[in-house]
Formats: C-alpha cells, sequence, structure tokens
C-alpha cells in the first residue's frame, strides 16, 4: 500500500475547539459495519454535521468548507481518544484532511493517521491557543523542517523518525517488516528450541 | 555487577524483540498472539490479498465474531435477526477469511464464542508473558495475566497477518498503586473510574500502566480484567498486572494454558515476571482503594467520575459546559436521585460471571422500577452457559430485564442494540462518549452494582443502601 507522500502542505484551517473529541465523534460505530476503506468521508463527523432528521446542521464548522482549500484540522487537547478503529484517520482523509493539529493527540490515532498519509501534528500550547483563535487560517506544515508556520509563528514539532520517512516517500512500513523475515525466522527458532 | 532491576513491561518487552529500536527505526516486537474481529480486520485481509502475502501464523491467530452480532436469538427458520445487511456481511467477510486463511474461528453457534476480550482469558489463551494484539482498544485487558496486550489498528492487523511481528517504540512505565482494601459495594469498576479520574483521559499517553498494590493483589482475574480493560481511557495502551497465585489457579487446567511438564516450565517463567525490587517507574500514581466509593460518570469523558453520592462540580471551559448540557446536569446537582431511562449490564469491562453474580445478589427477589428498561448480555457463550445453571438469567428476568445472547451490544450500539435520544443509560460498559449507545444518549458509567441499584430504584442510586454491613450509615 502507498499513498501521497507528504512534504509540505499549504492549506487553510477548520477548527474545532473542544477537548476530548473521541473516534466515535470522527466516525460513529453504526458506520463502521463496512468492509473497504473507501468512502468514509461522508460519515465523517457525522452527527456533528447532520441534526436527527439529516439536515446539516449550520452550525457545523465542519459544513460548507471547500475541501480542497481547509485541508488542515486544528483540534481541543486529547485529540481523537478512545477506540482504535483506523476507520477514523480514513474518513478524515476522505473528507479531505491531510493534517491535523493538536497540543495532544491519542496514541493509536497517532499511529494509525502516520500509516494512511495523515499527518498528526503536536504543537505547544501557545502555538496551539493561537491557531484555535483563528479558524480559516493560512498555515504551513513543513515536514521536511518538521515545522508549523503560522502568520509571524514558526513552531517546531515532532514526528517518530521512521514513520516520518514512510510519509515522506508515501510508503507503509510493511514493505520494511516483510524485510525481516530472517530475523523474525530465526527469533522463532530460537524460542521453539 | 547485578543486573539492572526490570518493571515487568520491560521484561516483557525485553523478551520479544526480534529486533531491537535505534533512533531511526523502531523495534521489531513479535507478537505471540493475535485475536480478531469483524469490525477491524476485512481490510487487513484485503491488503493480504493484494500484495499476495499468506497469513504467516495461522496457528497464533484466533477469530470471533461480537460487535455487529445480534443479541437476539434466532427466528424459526434459524436466521439471525442482523441490524443491517452490511452488519450480516461483514460477518460473512471474517468467516471466509478465515476459511482462506486457516484461522481458527469461534463463530456463530460455537460454545467458545464471545466478546473477544472475555474468550481470551476464559479458554487460557491469554497468559502471563504473552504479546497480545486486536485491533480494538480494550485489548489491554490480557494485560491483567501480566501480557503485553495493546489495541492496533487495521493495518497493524495487516502487519502481524503477514510477519507475526509489529513495528514499535518502548513506552514510558507509570506504576498506579492502590492502597488499603475495598469496601463492600465498591469493585473493580469503581477502581478504575477512579483511576481515570486521577490520571486524566490524556493522563496515561505514552505509558504502559501497572497496577500494583494490596487492592489490586486482591482482586480476582475478573476484577484485574475490568481493571486493565480501562486504561485506554486513561490513554494508556497498556494495563498490567504482575501475574501471581491467583493468575495461575484461573489458568490451571483451562483448555488453551500448558499442560504437564510445558505448564511446570511455563510457571517458572510466569513467576520471573514481577517488576523487580528497585525497578523504576517513570510516573507513580498512589490511591487509597480504602476511601473508594462506587463510582459514576457524569460527563461525556471516562475521567468526568466522582462518587455516586457527591454532586456535579463546577464548570470550568466550554468542553465541560458543553459536557453538562449535553448530560442535563448542572453545577452542583446531586447525581443520586436523577431519572434512568435504560440500563445496561455488558461489555468486555463487565460481562463476566461475578460481574452478574454482583448484580444478581442485588435484584434477587426485586423489580426493576417500571419505566425502566434493562438489557443484561454475557461476555460469552460459556458465561450464558454458566449464569443459567445458576439461574441468574432468572433473577433478571423475573426482576423485569431481558436477558440476551453474549456479545458486545449496546457498549457500542453496533448490532442495533441501543437507546433512544435523550434517554439516560446507566452502563457498566467503558465509555460515556456522545452518541455511543444510540444517537443523543446520555451514558453514566457504574459498577455492575451500581447499575442493578439504578435500575431497581428508577434513578442512579447508591449500592451500598442494598449491603447490610453500609446501608445503615448512608
Amino acid at each position: 500500500m502507498s499513498f501521497e507522500p507528504f512534504t509540505i502542505l499549504t492549506s487553510r484551517t477548520v477548527v474545532l475547539p473542544q477537548s476530548d473529541i473521541d473516534t466515535d465523534q470522527i466516525i460513529p460505530a453504526r458506520f463502521l459495519t463496512t468492509t473497504t476503506r473507501e468512502g468514509l468521508g461522508a460519515s465523517a463527523f457525522y452527527d456533528w454535521r447532520y441534526d436527527q432528521n439529516g439536515a446539516p446542521r449550520n452550525s457545523s464548522p465542519l459544513n460548507g468548507v471547500d475541501p480542497s482549500t481547509h485541508q488542515i484540522l486544528v483540534a481541543g487537547s486529547n485529540f481523537a481518544c478512545g477506540s482504535s478503529r483506523e476507520h477514523a484517520p480514513w474518513a478524515l482523509l476522505d473528507f479531505g484532511f491531510r493534517a491535523v493539529i493538536s497540543s495532544d493527540i491519542a496514541d493509536i490515532f497517532t499511529s494509525n493517521s502516520l500509516k494512511n498519509g495523515l499527518l498528526p501534528v503536536e504543537v505547544d500550547e501557545k502555538t496551539h491557543r493561537a491557531l484555535l483563535a483563528q479558524p480559516g487560517a493560512a498555515v504551513t506544515i513543513d515536514l521536511e523542517a518538521n515545522e508549523v508556520l503560522f502568520s509571524e509563528m514558526r513552531a517546531a514539532f515532532k514526528v517518530e523518525p521512521f514513520a516520518r520517512r514512510c510519509l515522506l516517500d508515501g510508503v507503509d512500513p510493511l514493505g520494511h517488516l516483510l524485510n525481516q523475515e530472517q530475523a523474525i525466522a530465526s527469533f522463532e527458532a530460537g524460542r521453539s528450541s | 555487577m547485578t543486573e539492572k532491576p526490570l518493571t515487568l513491561y520491560e521484561k516483557l518487552w525485553r523478551d520479544h524483540c526480534v529486533v531491537d529500536e535505534a533512533e531511526d527505526s523502531p523495534a521489531v516486537l513479535y507478537i505471540d498472539l493475535q485475536l480478531i474481529h469483524e469490525v477491524t480486520s476485512p481490510q487487513a485481509f484485503a491488503v493480504l490479498a493484494e500484495r499476495g502475502l499468506s497469513v504467516r501464523r495461522p496457528d497464533l491467530t484466533i477469530a470471533t465474531l461480537d460487535h455487529s452480532t445480534p443479541t437476539l436469538p434466532a427466528d424459526e427458520t434459524g436466521a439471525l435477526p442482523f441490524a443491517t445487511p452490511e452488519a450480516k456481511a461483514q460477518v460473512e467477510t471474517l468467516q471466509k477469511n478465515c476459511e482462506t486463511h486457516g484461522i481458527e474461528l469461534f463463530g456463530l453457534g460455537d460454545p467458545r464464542r464471545g466478546i473477544v476480550h472475555v474468550i481470551g482469558p476464559e479458554l487460557g489463551l491469554t497468559q502471563p508473558g504473552k504479546t497480545i494484539v486486536c485491533g480494538d482498544s480494550h485489548t489491554s485487558t490480557h494485560g491483567a495475566f501480566g501480557a503485553l496486550a495493546f489495541g492496533i489498528g487495521t493495518t497493524e492487523v495487516g502487519h502481524v497477518l503477514a510477519t507475526q511481528c509489529l513495528l514499535q517504540r518502548k513506552s514510558k512505565t507509570m506504576r498506579v498503586r492502590f492502597d488499603g482494601a475495598l469496601g463492600p459495594g465498591v469493585s473493580a469498576k469503581d477502581m478504575a473510574l477512579a483511576m481515570i479520574a486521577a490520571v486524566g483521559a490524556d493522563g496515561g499517553q505514552g505509558y504502559a500502566i501497572e497496577f500494583a498494590g494490596p487492592a489490586v493483589e486482591a482482586l480476582s482475574m475478573e476484577g484485574r480484567l475490568t481493571l486493565c480493560n480501562m486504561s485506554i481511557e486513561a490513554g494508556a495502551r497498556v494495563g498490567l498486572v504482575a501475574p501471581d497465585e491467583t493468575t495461575f489457579a484461573w489458568l490451571d487446567g483451562r483448555d488453551r494454558a500448558p499442560k504437564g511438564e510445558a505448564w511446570a516450565q511455563a510457571l517458572k517463567y510466569w513467576r520471573s515476571l514481577p517488576t523487580d525490587d528497585g525497578a523504576e517507574f517513570d510516573k507513580e500514581v498512589v490511591i487509597d482503594a480504602s476511601s473508594l466509593r462506587p463510582m459514576i460518570t457524569f460527563g461525556v469523558s471516562p475521567d468526568a467520575a466522582a462518587p455516586v453520592d457527591s454532586a456535579h462540580p463546577t464548570l470550568n471551559g466550554e468542553t465541560e459546559r458543553e459536557a453538562a448540557a449535553y448530560m442535563g446536569f448542572e453545577p452542583g446537582d446531586a447525581f443520586k436521585e436523577t431519572k434512568v431511562d435504560r440500563v445496561f449490564i455488558g461489555s468486555c469491562t463487565n460481562s463476566r460471571l461475578s460481574d452478574l453474580r454482583a448484580a444478581a445478589e442485588i435484584m434477587r427477589t426485586r423489580k426493576i422500577a417500571p419505566h425502566v428498561k434493562m438489557l443484561v448480555a454475557p461476555g460469552s457463550e460459556q458465561i450464558k452457559k454458566e449464569a443459567e445453571a445458576e439461574g441468574l438469567d432468572q433473577v433478571f428476568v423475573d426482576a423485569g430485564a431481558e436477558w440476551r445472547e453474549p456479545g458486545c451490544s449496546m457498549c457500542i450500539a453496533m448490532n442495533g442494540d441501543r437507546g433512544e435520544p435523550g434517554e439516560l443509560v446507566v452502563s457498566t460498559s467503558n465509555r460515556n462518549f456522545k452518541g455511543r449507545q444510540g444517537k443523543g444518549v446520555r451514558t453514566v458509567l457504574a459498577s455492575p452494582e451500581t447499575a442493578a441499584a439504578s435500575a431497581l430504584a428508577g434513578v442512579i442510586a447508591d449500592p451500598r443502601s442494598f449491603f447490610k454491613e453500609t446501608a445503615d450509615e448512608l
């Protein structure tokens, strides 16, 4: 599996300021009865975007944005806590996002996102507050330089080095694991002897 | 030179590194057991097919059906009442994938079927010293045995199917020590909720938690499973309890546990696993178990937890204001006496025999409030059978509750079991997220004891009022 390499992205933001946005908000469980990865964008944040009759909620910042110009989601702290469903990054990518910025992002979501070309970016509190305060701001995320650039601000971020390499190259790490076959076989042999 | 003292987590990590981690590359970690279910596996098998790969170790892979399966029995034609055609297709996809790849499936009609985190321990598949993964965040449950167990995404499910390994970075370590002893009517679920409130919903991020102290040692295996289950609700992928005599007694004689000489060998290894004296944790948290009261959640994040006999705290910030508005609470509102519409007993957190017994103990010869609907879903076919053998099903039915087939049911509400918009549900499950149990449903997490007491009272109730030892003091 491969995906579009992530090097540098300049786009506008959509801001969801709430803390603890869990994966059931990102993609409600009733949409998980799918057997493919495709088409989940239509269900992303479904209950935030639509009311109980299925009518779009005007109050949702996710409604009415142009996904081609708003590819960065800025969210409150502890983003994507909860389940391990990879449907969460699949849904955000299919919706049009390429990156998520927060002050802290849940571990399993981070791991899942990195394998699909969605970049999770954890920034310091000050940068986070500034980004939350300016929905629609133009932001540049430079993965080569590990920097977020936004108005006059410049904030460093870290991505696990191996996952970063995979993102820059647009490859998932399965090939690397398959290349370890010899080491894996000898590990197994060592344990059973 | 003496060897550096190690934590349980560090020993488990050390014993499974095929390739050690370096600055620019994660470790290659060997996986002893992968559990799979219908929701998070189809796309992983699809990747194998796309790349022409086979399952490297079908013998270390076990599948079951739990999330999308109905908890109502088959109709007269033998057809199961699936919520949607997609749910049925998902179940059939796993059946087909298991057949293609020679993976053992505890499927529909199999007496070993059940919630994935219930059947692992029940069958003796979950053992100290193993690495166990599943495309499910509550895989932390299995850490109760001193196994390194954690939830993974679907891409990683594919990695393990293809290579039996994962690329992983070592976690930091946190010890949560529970001093003292629990009082009557207070159980492992209350410890879990108190822990999450203390650590915070993201306080465990990046950590493997080890639960220790006299109150943890005193827990049954079922209680330890409940506690480790909810580690992820504090943000920690891993929750551990050191294996001890309670662990070994549970495993001895189970179907998939080692036998004979292999058992003796295993015991020797398992006894070497507990954290060494003097081993250092990156973070330590201490909780006084003797002061714990039955806990409930009042918000839409599991760390919004408080004693059942307390009142809603003051609000800080927009997120808390939104949560309180959703839940219908105002600061200062007493939780007790809040009207309850529905009660759910089940899920990988609290659907084991001891949970059902604890609830039945309170409900025996009593009736649930007329306006309350209650559903009890045992964790596995085996538990259902055992519960029925001791008449627990009849206790629930006589009280006015529904006794269902095993599965995840209303915890994740994927199979059609759910609440109605606006309803307040007291639930023994693990997540109180908005809409988790149905659109607009307000979830209050609690122990089986508190859930049972609340069903009877028709309002959020303190289970201690049903215990002789504590009733007079309340």
